[in-house]
């Protein structure tokens, strides 16, 4: 009679597998189907941006910034933007701070597509991921037309904006908004009721309140757990609090309670983007008045023997920012991203660090997952929305 | 609530624990000192009036060539009363062994971010048991975000030796796995 084998397995996962968002590396430790210890390796994406940002000068490190978390570019940036403006004691016209909430809730929309698509495709409903992606392509196209690049538009400035809004805005955001809701109840056709993805998803990959907040995962994965935790409600910026918005939570903690609270976050956005864009007017300022960090307008450039210098100098030594530190938070598609920066009171940073909520979200990856079933665990990861590019930095 | 009143509220939770304040334009920032660093945590997370209960990260700035060289700093949030703490500690440049102790036992989160803070400054945590490199390869020599280390370098990607099995050990290896099964 031979002995049954009791031995655990170990299985690489990653980190060239699809379902790892990235390049995640999970060494699993399996007895039989169930998760024994589960190791996340980390690493592969590093590029050294928060090294690189401080050769740079305070306005060219915006499109660097972008590139940390690539499906939530601007929400980065509009971290980092506030920061610096925070040193330097900037106060943006009110015009400014409601363009900057509608950028801020489309790429909400724009990253929870994406999350939405991978997350039903990994778990077997593949063709929501077209959909999904449709969707996104529009708003890559608001993204073109307002900057004329696709994924990291650069579009927040210190200061500012880059430029005013292009004509045809207003009609290409309305024309979404009102397309969107339906989509959006097209999507829950297809997966909330759906019987395949309750199972997939109820009751899997579940944490509590308390975990989710020691383990650091402020945003919808403590949100799914009850809490009810939004930078937009209990630190206002840039206006939110004029606006009128639930933050959806749900109590079960589970990849279903997730998904319920991103999709109820896809209609709060449209609906938060309703009201900014009813209060952008077409045309009015789209930066500050401060000489120190706004270039002249170009026709004193051109008239102008002073504002002719002030164009130069901007664009040459940049701007000096006060010696001081700053965090400042927005609510990301993923949680909270806060830029810590410090200066010295030159034209580059000292040192520019952002919370990278992917990366905390991994870190606790394994007390989720490890006890349950490895069917479950692509499940998870897609229920933590996780970037490696935000992770790795 | 400001820095003061924090410090207050501490001291009276630690008996002779020096805290200072520190200039800061967006929310209260407290020194404390490595020493009691532990005990201060807990009393920021336990003492009603202050539950700091989320650690939103741990991070470090270095300042070549001030002595202490490297500030040590955690940003706390407290849910219940919507309230921001930024946290520091100073680390000199020949302290940076085993001074700062971690901080795993009041928050979990902070696993990682010491980690990285360990590859990318080379401050050690006493008591972490997992300083291994994160963000960095395995053999990679030095700690990037360091002000003294160089923007551009050029180094030689390290990989590992391919695993290379002889035709005697792989028949070895099959004969060994079909004795353990017929066993």
């Amino acid at each position: 009679m031979a002995e049954l084998r009791t031995e655990t397995m170990t299985v690489n996962m990653g980190p060239q597998h699809p379902s790892t968002h990235g390049v995640l590396r999970l060494v699993l430790e399996l007895d039989g189907e169930t998760i024994k210890s589960c190791m996340p390796t980390i690493g592969y994406l590093h590029t050294g941006i928060e090294k690189t940002a401080e050769q740079k000068k305070w306005q060219q490190v915006v499109p660097l910034v972008e590139r940390m978390d690539y499906l939530a570019a601007q929400s980065n940036s509009l971290a980092y933007v506030l920061s610096v403006e925070k040193l330097l004691g900037l106060e943006m016209p009110q015009r400014v701070k409601d363009i900057r909430v509608l950028i801020a809730e489309l790429q909400r929309m724009a990253s929870h597509l994406v999350w939405i698509g991978t997350h039903a495709m990994e778990i077997g409903a593949v063709s929501m991921l077209f959909y999904a992606i449709r969707e996104r392509e529009l708003l890559l196209n608001i993204n073109e037309l307002v900057a004329g690049f696709r994924f990291f538009p650069s579009y927040f400035r210190v200061g500012g904006l880059r430029e005013d809004l292009p004509r045809g805005f207003h009609e290409a955001v309305n024309a979404f908004l009102d397309r969107f809701p339906g989509k959006i109840d097209e999507f829950e056709g297809l997966l909330t009721k759906n019987d395949m993805f309750a199972r997939r998803t109820q009751g899997v990959g579940a944490i509590t309140q308390e975990e989710a907040l020691a383990w650091g995962l402020v945003g919808p994965i403590a949100r799914g757990s009850g809490s009810d935790y939004d930078v937009r409600k209990y630190f206002p910026y840039c206006g939110y609090e004029t606006y009128d918005f639930k933050v959806p939570t749900a109590t079960d903690g589970d990849v279903f309670a997730r998904y319920r609270v991103r999709v109820e976050e896809m209609r709060q956005s449209v609906n938060i983007s309703r009201q900014a864009v009813k209060r952008i007017p077409p045309s009015g300022a789209w930066a500050c008045d401060d000489p120190r960090v706004v270039p002249p307008p170009k026709d004193k450039v051109y008239t102008e023997m002073e504002a002719l210098i002030q164009h130069f100098l901007i664009y040459s030594q940049g701007f000096t920012v006060p010696a001081g530190e700053a965090y400042v938070p927005v609510e990301g598609p993923r949680g909270e991203h806060g830029v810590y920066i410090v200066s010295d009171g030159t034209n580059r940073p000292w040192r520019v660090k952002m919370r990278p909520p992917s990366f905390m979200a991994i870190q606790a990856l394994p007390k989720i997952v490890e006890h349950g079933m490895i069917a479950d665990l692509v499940a998870v990861i897609g229920s933590t929305d996780v970037v490696m590019g935000d992770c790795d930095r | 609530m400001d820095a003061s009143s924090i410090i207050e509220t501490l001291k009276a939770a630690i008996p002779g624990a020096s805290y200072e304040t520190g200039a800061s334009v967006d929310f209260a920032t407290v020194y404390v000192p490595a020493a009691s660093l532990v005990e201060t945590c807990r009393a920021l997370r336990d003492t009603p009036s202050l539950r700091f209960n989320v650690l939103l990260e741990v991070t470090a700035a270095d300042y070549l060539p001030r002595e202490p060289r490297f500030e040590v700093v955690y940003h706390l949030l407290s849910i219940p009363n919507r309230q921001r703490l930024r946290m520091k500690v100073r680390v000199g440049s020949n302290e940076i062994d085993g001074v700062v102790p971690t901080v795993q036992s009041i928050w979990p989160a902070a696993g990682w971010p010491e980690r990285e803070v360990w590859d990318m400054f080379g401050i050690v945590f006493a008591g972490h048991g997992d300083l291994r490199r994160l963000l960095m390869p395995d053999d990679w020599d030095g700690h990037p975000a360091r002000k003294d280390y160089p923007v551009q370098i050029h180094k030689a990607a390290q990989t590992y030796e391919p695993l290379e099995v002889s035709e005697d050990e792989f028949k070895a290896n099959i004969e060994r796995d079909r004795l353990k099964r017929a066993h």
